[in-house]
């Protein structure tokens, strides 16, 4: 008996580009499993996806998905992919980062492209630090926490992802974790079918770095600890203060309505056009 | 109609931009407001929505670079227009453009520096930023206009070269040049040659994205047109995957570099006013260039023959022609409105025998024919 072949493959560049340089327990891979479901689930062809993304260990993603991909520098993912975006609004864009990539040296590009509402969903891996360099603080790292940079503890507090993103103006935010894979592929999912700039925030142990500078166990204890350490917003109201106390919450914190950029650039065009007209 | 194709008129340097941009068949524009350049982003911004195209003011200078590869990737003509301090930020993506041989087109109005420096007056400070600013080995095509009528034509054929040699293209018009105004008599449309974005014609399992066909240059495919293909600034191999393999890597780099410097014929564009027949030169570009005139004509009423030299592409710089004409004269007098940037290449291309005289201006102003008459006078 031939054994079966996951239908992810067909997503892969898998005779090609494997293996790849993920870390043992890394959960970034898990991410890209939930990415290609939710676009197994949502039809799409592989020729019209872009993912985009900047430098970093989650940066690297895009090598091993067979779309067309584009791999940018520090930080700057969500900037090419407003170009590639704007220029054909066809294409189904997303970027895939890292908490570093995203939120220090993208943080300028994230909060803007998030103002403009503009149709990506951006995909964030929050490990808690910078991998590929070897394990330095992020703006994600918990305070006291240690990583090669903060040997005697992180003293600067960290930034809320889902908040800021909320703040921002996009139109779909949500955290979800590497443990808890189906509801990541669904929050995936529906970030897809979302109009506007979508967010998911994806929590990943990344046992090499930050697990072994703060004494976290391996990939197995790593991932209890996203079980344990994490909350559903739905078990929320159901919980007394002190269950949730020092917990993450997971789940879909934003999902509203707004127009998207393309579209009112859509609209500026017809509306620049008629008034064009009418002077003649 | 935007372009008053065949039609005179009165035109500023950086609307002369804008309109070449438009003929040239721009699709994308992101930008970053910046004097002096900002009349560039301003008009277009009022322009490309009546084409049905797109136009962005981005975050900052960095995301306008970044997402103007982006959106030639997926299949637009795109350029940017910026000054100093936004050229500076601007280097990391133009590397990446070079790197990843994305045709692109910025343009940078020179104005004083360094840093915030003289925002709203003219210098050529910027000439060894555009050939050195990113890290790293790479080509770099760069343009530099003395007039209005130039601002429009060479826009067009900043965007003709970055096509045909997939390659980012710098058009450098100081601040003078951007905020003049001219008369302009337009060419008619079916007089300026535009070259379309290339497309491949091969089945897409035979596609390549970095083919190594003897030009060194291939069609580039744009995202969703069916090649489906990776692109990184890593060094990569010729289907645009990281290597470190020897080979590939030196394959990649030599392949960078040669693309430029076995076509350095279509690139070279010099002119030249009585070389032959002088003693004594001046090299001049830009703004410094119409001075330059100025100054030959004042001298020639004092029975003077002085030569002009003017590059119009700045870079590649035109090694070959520089040393043929200018080896075996007896001074070369190099007006800039820097410290002394381009008179270093002069100085590299000539013999210790030349004399290589500079004369700078660094207080935003220009560069006036009487300087430039004393000058010659005073080595003469």
């Amino acid at each position: 008996m031939s054994p079966t072949i996951p239908y992810e493959y067909k997503y892969l560049r898998a005779k090609k580009r494997f293996p790849h340089v993920w870390c043992p327990g890394c959960g970034i891979g898990i991410v890209m499993g939930s990415i290609i479901r939710a676009v197994d689930a949502m039809g799409w062809d592989k020729d019209d996806i872009v993912m985009v993304s900047g430098i970093g260990c989650t940066s690297r993603m895009p090598v091993y998905v067979d779309f067309n991909t584009l791999h940018t520098t520090h930080g700057r993912g969500l900037a090419f992919g407003t170009g590639v975006k704007m220029a054909n609004p066809e294409l189904n864009v997303m970027a895939v980062m890292g908490d570093g990539d995203s939120l220090a040296i993208g943080g300028n590009h994230i909060i803007h492209a998030a103002r403009r509402n503009i149709d990506i969903t951006a995909i964030i891996v929050n490990n808690n630090n910078y991998g590929m360099t070897g394990g330095q603080f992020s703006p994600t790292t918990p305070p006291g926490a240690k990583t090669s940079t903060t040997p005697y503890g992180m003293i600067e507090p960290g930034f809320d992802v889902c908040k800021l993103m909320d703040g921002a103006g996009a139109s779909f935010v949500a955290r979800g974790t590497v443990y808890h894979v189906t509801e990541l592929d669904n929050m995936i999912l529906k970030a897809f079918r979302k109009k506007g700039f979508s967010v998911v925030e994806a929590l990943a142990p990344c046992p090499t770095n930050f697990g072994r500078a703060n004494r976290l166990g391996g990939p197995v204890e790593m991932m209890q600890l996203l079980k344990d350490n994490t909350i559903n917003l739905s078990q929320l109201k159901a919980l007394k203060s002190d269950q949730t106390e020092g917990k993450i919450v997971r789940g879909i914190f934003v999902d509203r309505d707004s127009i998207s950029y393309g579209d009112r650039y859509a609209a500026l065009c017809e509306k620049a056009r008629k008034a064009a007209e009418a002077k003649k | 109609m935007i372009v008053p194709w065949g039609e005179t008129r009165l035109v500023q340097g950086n609307e002369a931009v804008a309109l070449g941009a438009v003929a040239a068949g721009i699709g994308f524009f992101a930008g970053y407001p910046i004097t002096p350049s900002t009349e560039i982003a301003e008009l277009l911004a009022q322009y490309m929505p009546l084409l049905d195209k797109k136009w962005i003011q981005m975050e900052d200078e960095i995301a306008s670079v970044s997402a103007l590869i982006g959106g030639r990737l997926a299949g637009s003509k795109s350029m940017t227009a910026t000054s100093g301090p936004g050229f500076s930020l601007m280097q990391e993506g133009l590397g990446y453009a070079c790197m990843t041989e994305v045709p692109i087109v910025v343009v940078n109005v020179m104005r004083g520096g360094p840093s915030t420096g003289l925002p709203t007056q003219a210098a050529q400070g910027d000439v060894m930023q555009a050939r050195w600013g990113t890290h790293g080995d790479h080509p770099v095509i760069a343009l530099a206009p003395c007039n209005v009528k130039e601002c429009f034509e060479l826009t067009i054929r900043a965007f003709n070269l970055s096509e045909i040699f997939r390659t980012p293209v710098i058009l450098l018009p100081d601040e003078i040049i951007g905020h003049m105004r001219e008369r302009v008599l337009f060419p008619l449309e079916e007089d300026v040659d535009i070259v379309p974005m290339p497309v491949p014609d091969v089945p897409v399992e035979w596609y390549e994205h970095y083919h190594e066909s003897t030009s060194n240059v291939s069609p580039m495919a744009s995202f969703g047109s069916g090649y489906r293909y990776h692109v990184t600034g890593l060094t990569h191999d010729v289907h645009g995957f990281p290597t470190r393999k020897e080979n590939e890597v030196i394959a990649k780099m030599d392949r960078l570099k040669h693309k430029i410097t076995r076509r350095l014929d279509e690139l070279e564009d010099v002119q030249m006013h009585d070389v032959e027949e002088s003693s004594v030169v001046i090299f001049a570009y830009g703004s410094v260039y119409r001075s330059a005139l100025a100054a030959q004509a004042i001298l020639k009423k004092k029975r003077k023959t002085v030569g002009i030299f003017r590059p119009v592409t700045l870079w590649p710089f035109p090694d070959r022609t520089v040393k043929e004409m200018l080896d075996s004269k007896d001074v070369v007098l190099v007006p800039e409105l820097n410290q002394g940037q381009m008179i270093h290449e002069v100085e590299r291309m000539t013999r210790d025998s030349v004399r290589v005289v500079p004369l700078h201006r660094i207080d935003g102003y220009e560069i006036t024919p009487e300087e430039i008459v004393d000058a010659v006078m005073e080595v003469i």
